[in-house]
């Protein structure tokens, strides 16, 4: 994998790198510069396949990371490139004309986070949920127990099967620390 | 490549990107809406379609019909809360999310699993896959009509779940595949009443084998529909069997062997026509294919060793940040899960690809076009769409 | 016909423009005004359909009607994949009578199969309601009872029979064949011994149960009973 590194800083700047595995390696990149890198790993080093397109929630430091997940068969590798946002009216260049199935991808990521890809088609369109006028409901400060308990009647004589209640009982019966 | 050549002289050209444009009260257009119950599908996913006679013209999927949001379901629940519910993602195959999970888990968090239970592991896949593909054989003779082939494979896949009440305690959600190994070894007998059942899977796959694929409606309904050009095998994520019907070897089994595969020896399926009968074609022998796979596995795998590595207290059981993906080979295609964790008990994020997520969303909508309205449902199957998976 | 506003929160989902009141010009120039949600439908409540025979008569007709429950093939959730084999020679309904129908006017029986997403409660109500009385509902799986391993998600419902009257409810994740051919021997009890009044407790509570579903099913662009 060191390499392709070397090979790929050559042309484009790169941020952090980590490498989980021998053939598994994220990287982060800029925003500006994700466009040109993944054409520059589809057609010159072979990572042909689009594996996942998805995002993550980092709502302590305030950002999003997307993760293009990309493979290449003939080496049997990986490479995450990671993209970071800011939460606010997220918008991000859209990727469905270098690989169409980005499309689906970026479709759930609209409903899902709210990030916005101007250009894609169809990404208005709603993918799971109908209705919904909620925020998106996978961002950290969406409580979905809350709003379950608010919007469904729930049905009384539920006990919690919770293993530390359980534990904290036995271990502590008169309420201890 | 179609055998069947629709007379195009009385429909509107179609603008240079592919797309006709569909006037829908000019009287000549229809728009049908294949909503989420009908017989081209197991699960419920809905095709939205536009037909100029009988031939569809525009076709727009919605799913979203079995949308519980699990990714945001298992950031709130711990690692070891977390395995129950992630085999209902899967409805029909649930173990490859149990395996998929521990083993991102696993290797998040540093854990090694025993010898013993990477063979019990690599059983229970197959076998899962075996039932995978049964219910597929069914499903594709159905939508044509050939309602036997379904009952047949239903009793055998029935046959089967009994191999896995017997070895896990359950018919269908298993939860047998922890973090840390499984959960038991093999019951007393087990071997001996699961090549029973392979020798009944193999009988009833030779009459099926007579009365679907050298059928002669099925064999004109299917040949030379629903091409799929390999050229589009890239750009539209296609894997599995339904890349292999068209002579790309893509099989994770091979390429990147995970669990013991890279110690038993098969050949990945594969055919050159890519079209319906094609990917029927192939899975048929990929279903005897992992007959025999399971029979490799149950002469090689050892019969004494530990099951399950010690974990630590998994209530308290906290995973330094990082993020991992792993894939497998599943029944439709290339499985992945994705697991990011930031040092507290619980996951950040768990995102599923699964297969039918590429297949069934954007490669259905570019494929449908043109295709007789009588060949949606058999096409839908033919995609082997699961989708539970798409949705989550 | 309102535009289906939600109380709670105060905000409005818009109604498709093909369901919207308005003028369409056919192919021969000429124009026509169109209500697609008024143009096809009745207007008028369920009704309420009490026994009305004498009481061997009406015996005679609930033993019929037990021992042809004709399933509506809609497997909304897991739980379709373990009808499938009810109908196999294996664990055999149909020595039993019992069917699948893919539509709904010749079903009398519909069985939600697990939990109910809320796009799919929408479907649910419009099948059952263009089901003919008398009909059954049976609530398959824990997820129909209290919501089961969902029970906080966003997008399931809790409470089957806040929106569906329920006849019958079969617990379990999956419920094995042989359970649900138990739960069926239940259910053809409670119709021979005439309990089974769901339709007439949906025609009579009809208010009740359109307002919890209009709660929760917020792009609401069916007219309110769909015969």
């Amino acid at each position: 994998m060191q390499n392709l590194f070397n090979r790929l800083k050559a042309h484009f700047p790169l941020g952090e790198i980590t490498e989980q595995r021998e053939n598994l390696a994220f990287i982060t990149v800029e925003r500006a510069q994700l466009r040109a890198l993944l054409l520059h790993m589809r057609d010159i080093e072979g990572y042909t396949h689009l594996v996942l397109l998805t995002a993550v929630d980092w709502i302590e430091d305030g950002q999003l990371q997307l993760t293009y997940l990309l493979n290449n068969r003939a080496e049997a590798r990986d490479v995450g490139l990671r993209v970071l946002l800011g939460r606010d009216g997220t918008v991000m260049d859209s990727i469905h004309d270098i690989w169409p199935t980005a499309e689906t991808y970026q479709r759930e990521l609209r409903e899902m986070f709210g990030i916005d890809f101007p250009g894609s088609p169809r990404v208005n369109d709603d993918f799971a949920l109908e209705g919904w006028v909620d925020i998106p409901p996978y961002r950290r400060d969406f409580d979905t127990l809350a709003f379950s308990e608010k919007n469904f009647t729930h049905r009384d004589g539920r006990e919690t099967r919770d293993p530390r209640q359980h534990m904290k009982q036995k271990l502590y019966p008169d309420g201890g620390a | 490549m179609a055998l069947f050549e629709p007379d195009r002289s009385q429909y509107p050209d179609k603008n240079p990107d592919g797309t006709c444009d569909i006037d829908l009260t000019s009287g000549k257009y229809l728009k049908v809406w294949q909503g989420p119950n009908h017989p081209g599908i197991t699960g419920n996913m809905s095709v939205e379609l536009t037909v100029c006679g009988d031939e569809v013209v525009e076709g727009i999927t919605h799913v979203g019909y079995l949308h519980r949001g699990f990714e945001k379901l298992m950031e709130r629940r711990s690692f070891i809360q977390c395995f129950p519910i992630v085999c209902r993602i899967c409805v029909p195959e649930p173990d490859f999310n149990e395996y998929l999970y521990a083993a991102t888990v696993e290797e998040l968090a540093g854990i090694k699993v025993p010898e013993r239970a990477e063979w019990i592991r690599t059983l229970i896949l197959e076998m899962g896959r075996i039932n995978s593909y049964l219910m597929y054989l069914g499903g594709q003779a159905g939508a044509f009509g050939l309602g036997i082939v379904g009952q047949w494979t239903t009793y055998v896949r029935d046959l089967m779940l009994d191999r896995f009440e017997e070895l896990t305690g359950a018919r269908i959600y298993h939860m047998f595949i922890l973090p840390g190994g499984v959960r038991d070894g093999l019951p007393e007998g087990f071997k001996e009443r699961l090549e029973e059942t392979l020798q009944e899977v193999e009988r009833t796959l030779k009459d099926v084998h007579e009365v679907m694929f050298q059928n002669a409606v099925f064999k004109k309904r299917t040949i030379g529909v629903g091409y799929i050009d390999p050229a589009l095998f890239e750009p539209f994520g296609v894997t599995g069997p339904n890349a292999r019907a068209g002579g790309v070897a893509k099989d994770v089994r091979k390429d990147q062997p995970y669990l013991v595969y890279d110690q038993l020896e098969f050949e990945p399926v594969t055919d050159t026509a890519s079209d319906m009968f094609a990917r029927s074609d192939v899975r048929r022998r990929d279903l005897l294919l992992s007959v025999d796979l399971v029979r490799q596995i149950l002469r090689k795998m050892p019969d004494e060793g530990p099951i399950m590595t010690k974990l630590p207290n998994v209530l308290h059981w906290k995973i330094p940040r990082g993020e991992t993906y792993l894939r497998g080979e599943c029944s439709r295609g290339e499985y992945g899960y994705y697991l990011v964790t930031d040092g507290s008990g619980k996951p950040r994020r768990v995102n599923v690809r699964g297969p039918s997520y590429t297949h069934a969303m954007a490669l259905l909508e570019r494929l449908i076009v043109n295709v007789n309205i009588s060949d949606v449902a058999g096409l839908m199957v033919s995609l082997h769409t699961y989708p539970p998976e798409i949705e989550r | 016909m309102k535009d289906e506003t939600n109380n709670d929160a105060n905000t409005k989902v818009p109604m498709r423009d093909e369901l919207k009141k308005r003028v369409i010009k056919g192919p021969d120039g000429f124009e026509f005004e169109v209500d697609p949600l008024r143009d096809y439908y009745c207007e008028e409540a369920p009704k309420e359909h009490p026994p009305i025979y004498v009481k061997i008569v009406e015996d005679f007709f609930n033993w019929a009607r037990s021992e042809s429950l004709w399933i509506l093939g809609f497997g909304t959730g897991c739980g379709a994949i373990e009808m499938r084999p009810l109908m196999t020679p294996r664990f055999d309904a149909y020595r039993y009578g019992i069917q699948w129908r893919p539509t709904p006017r010749q079903a009398n029986l519909l069985i939600i199969s697990g939990y109910l997403s809320v796009k799919t409660l929408k479907r649910a109500i419009r099948a059952y309601e263009q089901m003919q009385s008398p009909k059954y509902v049976m609530g398959l799986g824990s997820c129909t009872i209290n919501g089961g391993m969902y029970f906080d998600s966003y997008n399931t419902i809790k409470r089957l029979d806040e929106y569906m009257p329920v006849d019958l409810y079969i617990a379990g994740c999956m419920p094995r064949p042989e359970a649900l051919l138990k739960g069926f021997e239940d259910l053809k009890k409670i119709i021979r011994s005439g309990k089974a009044e769901g339709a007439n407790h949906y025609a009579e509570h009809f208010e009740r149960y359109k307002e919890n579903q209009k709660k929760v099913i917020l792009d609401w662009d069916m007219p309110d009973y769909n015969w």
